[in-house]
């Protein structure tokens, strides 16, 4: 009846994870219980969860990144305090806790930070910025955010319930097949991934098809705004990588479930094809997860100059160049596999090669700068603590592309630095910028300043601290990964590392408390402009937040700058001479009710309850199939109301 | 959307979706790009594992031509009776429309049933997935793609009752459109599969 599920599959085996499930359990209830309290439900239902406006889904997929942020941060910060004290002793987890903890780290921070993170500023910002009322595919979107949050959930629910897996967040078998890993924490890591991976698929075909189709009149692809670029080639990425993904944690599903052998040792499994399958995805991954960051440097360092971007074209083909580069450098994450010397040296040489695009973009961002009227805002603090770092982390990224020194390097927390150098001063610090950038805009408030430095502050010398001793380290020898270790000359460095993880912390505190004091301060950081930052392109002709339709009219494109050129010429946004109805998508409930039903099928198939899996299987296609009967999915917002709407938003004469 | 010639809002809706058309085509035929990568990897998976045999029954010994070529003649005609669905649904003929989906349906079905007993057949004779690494890479390409026709089946269940039902309404035929490029790409697929599977697999 309940399959594999028992009173065992409690954490009752050790007072860390009891802790954990219990801040987990106690999270969620006060959630539910702040809600409630606040009657709340119905309006959350109506106008958030069911609902298709790009910036509204936009905004709950950074939720979801923000909130997983905490999560996987208690991950890393366990595992840095493992580390500073488990010197000639076994420190205060387990050795299998250890494991789940840097498994459930690596799986959290890639599918359910980073992605939700950058998915939402493209939803929120893309439309906009081209000049469109929706995204090509609304439901979609809805569904693709369902999908997100039960995978998420699914992620936080083995904590409660059972295991999470220990075999890293790449899974590599064979440890992660049956044989050695008999128990539920492969098989959640498994749902979890198939399940964000189908989420994020639809959103990169949604993007695509948006970007191509729905640009402004006047807005050829030469126009466009640098993030819509970026935005556009990590759709790219997503929509031919994860299939990659999909199929390398399906096969693996398969082996486990159904006895087969892709990737066993014996009966002609073949481990390494796992691993370059995941690679095949998972080298495109980086640049899906750092290419927005690109593209909000890009839009920040510009407004933030006054000037326009440095090298527009040769930005743009740097990015292209860069999508369809790393295709092809996948075996880098294994030169170690023991493929010829020529194979690796094309793998290390492509290495090499994407570096030269992302290199020329840092000259982009500096000579953008040069001689710029430059504003020191909080977004454009995240822009220059990027550049040093990144800088940085792709020195060391070419230094690993030479396969000699990767094999001394491979495994070492010397990798371990680069990534995170790569992730974190890459990509975190982009959404960070492209968060307080943007933050006006979804809510009609700006974040306040002071505490948006500190943060900054905190996460820039944290990341140091944390990681640079980690490089050393590397050349020490030290592994990554490990529990425990004997080595006296390490410790000083991981406590300094440990030291450099509190700061972080202070960093995240400092974001929760400037929300707060935002929060507080509304009525003096209120956004009544549309265009709090002298901006640049069209997201900021529109009032803050933009109404539903987000133009009334569909605006004219003469230049990649659009509204700067307007401002040069003094021309203001003119007020049409008359409105027009327009049509937009209902709000549905299905997308947060598959996503609820594939948390279930999920769980399900975690626990091996086959009926339950059944029911919610058919559930899921019992809601699919009442939708392929719906004709009526769009409404009409008269002209009249648009007009109503617009005087309301716009009293004066439209932004100048 | 019935009174379409009053205008109004149900026009105004009406207009938008058609307007639609083309992004709803492209986006199908991106997901479709997205299918073939996976479909990719599954070639490349099998054409890996198909000499990992371990002593268990290879190619040679499970495929018939005969089985296979009847199956593959039964999905290229479900192709040519779909086109002529398509046909009926540009000159607005619904009941040739309904007609032609049932002949595509039965013949889709038969290639599934003709599938299964295939699939059958081998693991009765001991050569299930789970014998070898060239078996479970033979079961899962040919079988994703089969999991394919039953969903292409499902589809075609759905809207020959949508039709039916409420005729040929421009929604349906938007559909159907789609629906098409499904079960044409799922046909190239199976080519594939006929040609790196079952033709090498039988020498």
């Amino acid at each position: 009846m309940l399959g594999r599920l028992t009173f065992q599959s409690l954490p009752l085996y050790s007072p860390i994870a009891l802790g954990g499930a219990l801040i987990t359990i106690l999270g969620g209830v006060a959630v539910v219980v702040l809600i409630t309290w606040l009657g709340q439900w119905r309006y959350l239902w109506r106008e958030w969860f069911t609902s298709v406006d790009h910036k509204r889904i936009g905004m709950m997929y950074i939720v979801v990144a923000l909130v997983m942020l905490l999560r996987g941060f208690i991950d890393a910060f366990m595992m840095r305090t493992q580390q500073a004290i488990a010197f000639d002793s076994r420190g205060y987890l387990p050795p299998g806790h250890f494991d789940q903890v840097f498994s459930s780290h690596g799986t959290i921070m890639i599918f359910f930070v980073a992605m939700p993170f950058l998915i939402g500023l493209i939803n929120i910002v893309v439309p906009l910025q081209i000049g469109a009322r929706d995204v090509s595919f609304p439901f979609l979107n809805s569904l693709s955010l369902g999908l997100t949050v039960a995978a998420a959930g699914l992620v936080l629910i083995s904590l409660v319930i059972g295991k999470f897996s220990t075999a890293g967040w790449s899974a590599y078998p064979p440890y992660s097949e049956l044989k050695f890993n008999p128990g539920e924490g492969v098989d959640y890591w498994i749902w979890t991934i198939l399940i964000s991976g189908l989420g994020s698929t639809l959103t990169g075909i949604n993007f695509l098809v948006t970007i191509i189709h729905r640009r402004a009149p006047g807005m050829k692809l030469m126009r466009m705004p640098l993030f819509t670029w970026t935005a556009l080639c990590t759709a790219i990425l997503m929509v031919f990588a994860f299939p990659a993904l999909t199929v390398a944690s399906g096969l693996l599903a398969l082996d486990r479930y159904l006895g087969m052998h892709f990737f066993t040792n014996g009966h002609g499994g073949n481990m390494m094809n796992y691993i370059n399958l995941f690679w095949m995805w998972g080298h495109p991954e980086v640049y899906i997860v750092v290419l927005p960051s690109f593209g909000v440097y890009s839009e920040v360092v510009s407004t933030f100059s006054a000037k326009r971007l440095f090298g527009y074209k040769s930005v743009v083909y740097a990015t292209m160049a860069i999508a369809f580069i790393s295709f092809t450098v996948w075996l880098h994450h294994f030169f170690t596999m023991g493929a010829s010397a020529n194979i690796n040296a094309f793998f290390g040489i492509a290495t090499m090669i994407i570096a030269v695009p992302t290199g020329v973009k840092i000259f982009n961002w500096l000579l953008t700068m040069y001689r710029g009227r430059i504003v020191l805002t909080v977004p454009m603090y995240w822009t220059v603590g990027f550049i040093v770092t990144f800088v940085i982390g792709g020195l060391t990224g070419v230094l690993l592309s030479v396969a000699p020194v990767d094999y001394l390097m491979h495994n070492t927390t010397f990798l371990v630095a680069h990534f995170h150098n790569m992730l974190i001063g890459g990509a975190v610090f982009g959404y960070f910028a492209g968060y307080q950038y943007w933050f006006p805009k979804a809510t009609g408030f700006r974040l306040h300043e002071t505490w948006g430095r500190r943060a900054f502050w905190g996460w820039f010398i944290g990341f140091y601290l944390a990681f640079m001793p980690l490089y050393v380290l590397g050349f020490m020898g030290m592994p990554r990964r490990l529990e425990r270790y004997y080595v006296a000359s390490w410790q000083p460095l991981l406590i300094i590392a440990e030291v450099g993880a509190v700061t972080i912390m202070f960093g995240i505190l400092c974001l929760i408390v400037q929300l707060y004091v935002t929060y507080r301060n509304r009525a003096a950081l209120r956004d009544t402009t549309g265009d709090p930052w002298n901006g640049r392109t069209l997201e900021w002709t529109t009032s803050s937040p933009p109404a539903p339709y987000n133009f009334a009219v569909l605006p004219h494109v003469h230049d990649v700058d659009e509204l700067a050129m307007r401002k040069e010429r003094n021309e203001a946004t003119p007020r049409p001479l008359a409105y027009r109805d327009i049509v937009m998508p209902n709000n549905t409930g299905a997308g947060p009710v598959i996503g609820g039903l594939a948390f279930v099928f999920g769980f399900a198939m975690v626990w091996h309850v086959w009926w339950l899996a059944i029911v919610a299987g058919v559930g899921v296609w019992s809601v699919l199939i009442r939708r392929a009967f719906d004709d009526n999915g769009l409404h009409v917002i008269s002209a009249h109301a648009v007009e109503e709407a617009e005087l309301r938003r716009f009293p004066t004469p439209a932004s100048s | 959307m019935n009174d379409r010639r009053t205008g109004g809002p149900a026009a105004e809706i009406t207009a938008e979706y058609a307007k639609q058309d083309a992004e709803r085509a492209l986006g199908f035929w991106i997901y479709l790009m997205s299918d073939a990568v996976i479909f990719a990897l599954l070639f490349g998976t099998y054409a890996v594992m198909v000499t990992r045999t371990v002593g268990e029954p290879s190619g040679h010994a499970l495929f018939h031509l005969t089985h296979t070529f009847i199956e593959t003649i039964l999905l290229l005609l479900s192709s040519v009776t779909f086109g002529f669905a398509t046909a009926a649904v540009t000159a607005g003929r619904r009941n040739e429309v309904l007609a032609w989906l049932l002949a595509t349906f039965i013949l889709g079905t038969g290639f599934i049933g003709m599938e299964l007993s295939e699939f059958h057949g081998m693991v009765a004779q001991g050569a299930g997935p789970d014998r070898s690494g060239f078996l479970s890479s033979f079961f899962t390409l040919v079988g994703t793609h089969g999991l394919h026709v039953s969903m292409g089946l499902i589809w075609i269940a759905i809207l020959w009752v949508q039709v039916l039902v409420r005729g040929l309404t421009p929604f349906a035929a938007s559909r159907l459109y789609r629906l098409g490029l499904f079960w044409h790409f799922l046909d190239i697929v199976w080519i594939g599969i006929f040609s790196v599977v079952y033709l090498p697999g039988l020498r």
